[in-house]
């Protein structure tokens, strides 16, 4: 077991983060401005997946397919919002929970209507297709991609709560939602973007995990167990605690694998339980909660 | 050609000769997952099935109930109890899970209803636990893999790193490859058993089969585990010969792993371009009815009606005979011949070492070395 060895183990963990990161910040944006846990992100992730390998199929190109799925997940999820998501608003967790959770069955459904039941894959495309050489290890370039694409998505999520206007209305608006309202934010077009917003992360998760795993009509629900864990672990709400629960969750697991693979399956529900009992509000929580 | 449409003309002239006088239908009830993570594997056994049927001009002779086990043991249970006590079937053909499998075994056994296992390999259903109404026409997880031990030795392969998922089938099919590959001489120099269902980044197991020193790496993944694993390989520049049970590269969803399951071998005993008449004939014809190229799942529902209607032809027409003379079936099918073993009730067949090659665009298989007759040893159990 050379350096070799544990910089390549090191890449697999921080690539493993950035697609859970990736998965979980959708969700935790959402919850963080509308206060809404919308399980159905797993749903999302799935539907692009789906759409995704439809539409490279249909267009010869990942980065079309890059580009389009992410979009179409976003108009589904404006439909879906304003049919069900805005009127629950109100309803309180437990009915939010039970909606968003059929909407899952529902969605699983229509995907083995449409695709049917075999596992589809999606290649990476002919430019990311081999290795390359990074730190003196060679590394699958599409995994080094999902990297980038990570840190870049971290970085203008960053920027743009920390620095814009519309970050800053955002913010408010977690903080105190009828102050915010009462000095002008029209706080329902905001939770609207935001929601699109989450519905677009969703969908992009869904096509660049593609090349990495498969899509199959159980990914929706078998995604959001390893995704609440980053979120509870993290706290929930808050761009920092995405980040910073990914992270842990994604070195646990992949060191996990190497040094504790007996244990590897239970690592990540221990530290979970441990973060419940002594910090149940998680690691980083949005102010205001 | 000739002969071949005589034979064809006086089978079917047989097959009406036989039909015309048992007007007496025989219930049969399908108990496959129809949801769930194996609904594909479901839908396939179904199409082989009602193919073998259509085939022999004889659906009209059975009465099809289907049950859906949704892959969970208890609901398969219930399915099994319905079919039985409610719909009073004959037989139930299916089961995809060794879990549903081990859950409905009991049941069947002490309803004395003849089950015929098209999928689940589970050792222990025709070893310490057998059943005379138990008859598998599909295979045993040791049977697809202990061929593969010996010749991957003889291939001077001297050491290996194994990965499975961790249930009851991954661990029964790396245990058997060892069994064999320690006795021909080779090294097991490590392995893992990845969390069954929750694996979707095998980096960090690839990259501990590449540290172990190991010549090559031995496998058993299925489904949607199988493309991704096979797919990550691939991303990493396949740096060590992969090797495993040939579910890793079935035909039902290679495509989906494309150029990363170039070179791969592994051991199975079907593959669709076995080079005998029977099975290009069978070949044709689901291709012809269901525009696919049939996967070894299609050939477990296939040889499942196959013996299904051989035991009626042998004069079995209620639970208790079509039980007895299942044992009995020997023909020479899709996969080549086979016969049932009446120590165990599980089926004797060829094993077939293929590898995925490239073909034109898409992928294809290409045999390169074949296991005549594999035979379970009884492992507790004789029905003799």
């Amino acid at each position: 077991m050379d350096a070799s060895f544990w910089i390549l183990q090191f890449l697999n963990a921080v690539q493993f983060s950035m697609l859970l990161f990736l998965l979980s910040i959708g969700l935790t944006v959402i919850f963080g401005l509308l206060h809404f846990i919308n399980l159905a992100h797993g749903a999302l992730y799935m539907l692009g997946a789906y759409i995704g390998i439809s539409a490279a199929a249909a267009t010869g190109s990942f980065w079309a397919a890059l580009i389009l799925a992410p979009l179409a997940v976003m108009l589904i999820g404006a439909v879906l919002y304003f049919t069900l998501i805005d009127r629950l608003r109100g309803a309180g967790p437990m009915n939010q929970v039970l909606v968003t959770f059929g909407l899952i069955f529902v969605f699983l459904d229509l995907v083995r209507m449409g695709w049917g039941d075999v596992a589809l894959g999606l290649s990476a495309p002919p430019s990311l297709a081999g290795t390359s050489e990074i730190l003196g290890v060679k590394y699958p370039a599409y995994r080094l991609f999902i990297i980038a694409l990570g840190l870049v998505i971290m970085a203008g999520l960053w920027i743009t709560l920390a620095r814009t206007q519309i970050g800053a209305m955002i913010r408010a608006s977690v903080e105190n939602g009828a102050m915010a309202a009462t000095l002008g934010i029209n706080v329902g077009r905001l939770f609207f973007i935001v929601f699109c917003l989450g519905c677009v992360l969703a969908g992009l998760a869904g096509v660049v995990a593609a090349p990495v795993t498969s899509a199959t009509t159980g990914m929706g629900i078998s995604i959001l167990i390893p995704t609440l864990i980053v979120v509870v672990i993290g706290g929930l709400g808050s761009l920092q605690g995405a980040i910073a629960g990914s992270l842990i969750v994604g070195f646990i697991e992949t060191f996990g694998a190497v040094l504790l693979p007996g244990f590897a399956a239970v690592l990540a529900y221990i530290l979970l339980a441990a973060i419940l009992v002594l910090r149940p509000q998680g690691l980083l929580p949005a102010r205001g909660h | 050609m000739k002969p071949k449409i005589f034979s064809l003309a006086l089978a079917a002239a047989a097959g009406i000769g036989l039909a015309a006088p048992a007007a007496a239908e025989t219930k049969v009830g399908l108990l496959l997952p129809y949801s769930g993570t194996y609904a594909a594997l479901g839908n396939e056994i179904t199409d082989g099935f009602n193919l073998a049927l259509e085939l022999a001009g004889r659906s009209g002779e059975f009465d099809i109930v289907r049950e859906d086990t949704e892959v969970k043991p208890p609901v398969g249970l219930a399915k099994a109890r319905k079919l039985v006590l409610e719909d009073e079937v004959d037989v139930i053909v299916g089961i995809v899970s060794s879990g549903v499998l081990g859950a409905v075994r009991d049941f069947i056994d002490g309803a004395q209803v003849p089950l015929i296992v098209a999928n689940a390999g589970n050792d222990n259903a025709t070893g310490d636990a057998c059943s005379a109404y138990i008859t598998r026409v599909s295979f045993s997880n040791g049977q697809v893999n202990r061929p593969m031990g010996t010749w991957l030795a003889g291939q001077g392969v001297k050491k290996v790193y194994t990965l499975a998922p961790d249930y009851a089938a991954g661990r029964q099919m790396i245990e058997a490859f060892t069994e064999t590959y320690t006795a021909a001489g080779g090294e097991i120099v490590g392995g893992e058993y990845t969390p069954f269902g929750q694996t979707s980044d095998f980096g960090p197991y690839l990259a501990n089969a590449k540290a172990s020193g190991a010549d090559a790496i031995y496998t058993f993944y299925a489904g949607g585990e199988a493309i991704s694993f096979v797919k990550q390989y691939g991303s990493f520049g396949k740096e060590l010969p992969l090797y495993g049970s040939g579910f890793l590269t079935s035909p039902l969803y290679v495509a989906a792993e494309g150029d990363a399951a170039v070179g791969v071998i592994t051991s199975l005993h079907y593959v669709p371009t076995l080079d005998t008449p029977e099975n290009k004939a069978f070949v044709e014809a689901f291709g012809a009815a269901y525009d696919r190229v049939p996967s070894e799942y299609a050939v477990h529902g296939y040889d499942a009606g196959m013996s299904l209607m051989a035991a009626i032809d042998s004069g079995a027409s209620d639970r208790e005979t079509i039980a007895a003379a299942l044992p009995k079936v020997k023909y020479v099918g899709p996969r080549g011949p086979l016969e049932i073993d009446p120590a165990t009730n599980n089926i004797v067949q060829n094993i077939y070492i293929y590898e995925t090659v490239k073909d034109g665009d898409g992928l294809t298989q290409k045999v390169v070395g074949t296991v005549e007759a594999v035979r379970d040893a009884p492992k507790g159990c004789n029905l003799r």
